[in-house]
């Protein structure tokens, strides 16, 4: 497999050796220019995404989605993005503008902060800890905090009613996502983003093979406590444009409404990559353990595989969005406390047990 | 130099919040302000390589805030949610500097005492493994015991909550 760390270390060389700069320098140039990349990366992808939504939207829907911008409409998302842009931000009157104009930083900051552990290709992941997934569950649930404060700075009562639901939702839902994060790190034996990918690699290594029952219970249910987290249908009570008409993120217009529809479609993303690099091996190749088959599946860049299965993961919690109707609120939390919390700890046992006695591949 | 640098730039948020949460009008903005000194603090706990604690209190206080936001808005009046004014009197201003006092003089005894300032622990970060092994054996220095009687102590909270909160059924 290519190793990307190959570069990281000649652009470290090129900067410390051959320019001749000292340790300060060098390390405050190479932080701005992953800055630079990540950001970049998250602006790429949250525009190759909302084209994805409105897509694969109509075509649930039988019609087109956007034709006229561009061919297939492509320009579509170009053009919104400048509307929004040049739109007037103004607060509302009575509304408390510190909470009101730091809680779409506060979304943001979360939803960046998680994109910037997932593993892209072999050595190229930004955030690599040893508590790598206990710190990504922390940092997201700074979004919760963004969500309830937009909805209390607004002044409107529908944003404070979509500001509780979201904080119920988003509070119980992150209970058996991190439950099904320690199962999976169960089996791995650690926390470090990079050594869970590298326990994935080699023959059938992916978690879901390796840890089969209970790692694919674990799988299922992070998927649907996923999509609960990223606060997507059916579980968008939060935000019920038909009954709450934006719910927390009413009032805010130009680039504050901008930076939650951003985090709205980047944490689908980053939901979907937890999901292939935990269970599906983020950047590793799927290998049957006949070496002319895994060389050629080897040959396909690691980057390709992660997009791949990271948009393959999309696509089903997409499908899941536009098929499904919204839940009530007391069927949502019914649905974490009585059914998936008590499944994920009796998971959490099973797992336990197979790694004990060895049963994994 | 960097990290002095960051200690500088973490203690400035972390003061300047701090005496924000206690000077502003409104509740809810004081909340705020708390979550940004804790996080301030979580900083601290990366800038010393212990990343564990860290991403602990983030997880820990983030949730909380939340908590303590849905019971701010349940519990206080509406008044005091669209601003309080208080007219603090002059003896009750004396008493509160002297609390503080009393505060700053513990704080600084135990630091002098212990010589936490002088001893400068080693900048590596503390492996998982070893805190795991930490909290749940039974060896010297290992804390099983505190830790089983926490998670009792905790349960029997929960179990007090839900009975205060059930709801009796009425007799026909």
């Amino acid at each position: 497999m290519f190793d990307f760390s190959n570069i990281t270390s000649w652009l470290h060389n090129l900067l410390s050796v051959t320019c001749g700069l000292g340790d300060f320098w060098t390390i405050l140039i190479e932080c701005i220019l992953v800055g630079v990349c990540i950001l970049a990366g998250y602006a790429i992808l949250a525009i190759i995404l909302i084209f994805m939504e409105r897509k694969v939207c109509a075509w649930f829907q039988c019609r087109l989605g956007p034709m006229r911008v561009g061919p297939w409409g492509i320009f579509q998302v170009f053009a919104d993005v400048l509307k929004m842009l040049i739109k007037e931000i103004f607060s509302v009157d009575g509304a408390d503008k510190v909470l009101y104009y730091i809680a779409p930083f506060l979304v943001i900051i979360a939803s960046v902060g998680t994109f910037s552990f997932l593993p892209w290709n072999n050595g190229a992941q930004v955030l690599d800890f040893n508590v790598g997934l206990f710190l990504m569950s922390a940092i997201s649930s700074i979004g919760i905090v963004g969500i309830f404060m937009a909805g209390w700075g607004s002044n409107n009562k529908y944003s404070v009613v979509s500001a509780m639901r979201g904080a119920v939702q988003l509070i119980s839902y992150e209970m058996s996502l991190a439950l099904c994060l320690i199962t999976a790190v169960v089996l791995t034996g650690t926390m470090k983003v990079s050594g869970i990918v590298d326990a994935q690699t080699g023959a059938f290594g992916w978690l879901i093979f390796k840890g089969h029952i209970p790692a694919i219970i674990a799988f299922l249910v992070f998927l649907v406590a996923g999509n609960a987290e990223a606060n997507r249908g059916p579980f968008d009570l939060a935000e019920a444009e038909s009954e709450l008409t934006a719910g927390y993120h009413t009032e805010y217009s130009g680039m504050g409404f901008g930076f939650y529809y951003l985090a709205e479609y980047l944490n689908l993303f980053v939901v979907s990559g937890i999901a292939a690099t935990v269970f599906l091996g983020g950047w590793a190749p799927f290998n049957i353990g006949v070496a002319g088959v895994d060389s050629v599946l080897d040959m396909i860049p690691g980057i390709v595989w992660f997009l791949g299965k990271t948009f393959g993961i999309v696509f089903l919690l997409m499908w899941v969005r536009w098929t499904f109707p919204r839940l009530r609120v007391d069927q949502i939390l019914k649905l974490e406390w009585k059914y998936l919390m008590p499944l994920c700890l009796i998971n959490l046992i099973l797992m336990t047990v197979v790694v004990a006695f060895g049963w994994h591949f | 130099m960097a990290s002095i640098v960051m200690f500088c730039i973490l203690a400035a948020v972390i003061l300047g919040s701090a005496v924000m949460c206690v000077t502003t009008k409104r509740i809810m903005r004081s909340v705020t302000f708390l979550l940004f000194v804790l996080l301030g603090v979580a900083g601290l706990y990366f800038l010393l390589d212990y990343t564990y604690l860290g991403a602990a209190q983030i997880s820990v206080y983030a949730g909380g805030m939340v908590m303590m936001y849905i019971f701010a808005v349940q519990l206080v009046s509406k008044r005091t949610l669209q601003g309080l004014v208080e007219r603090v009197k002059g003896c009750r201003a004396l008493s509160y500097a002297l609390i503080c006092l009393v505060g700053l003089a513990t704080v600084a005894g135990v630091q002098l005492k212990n010589g936490f300032i002088s001893v400068l622990v080693e900048g590596k970060e503390v492996p998982m493994q070893t805190i795991g092994e930490a909290l749940l054996g039974s060896e010297k220095y290992q804390y099983v015991l505190p830790f089983e009687f926490i998670s009792v102590f905790l349960l029997a909270c929960i179990i007090g909550a839900i009975v205060v909160a059930r709801k009796e059924k009425e007799d026909k």
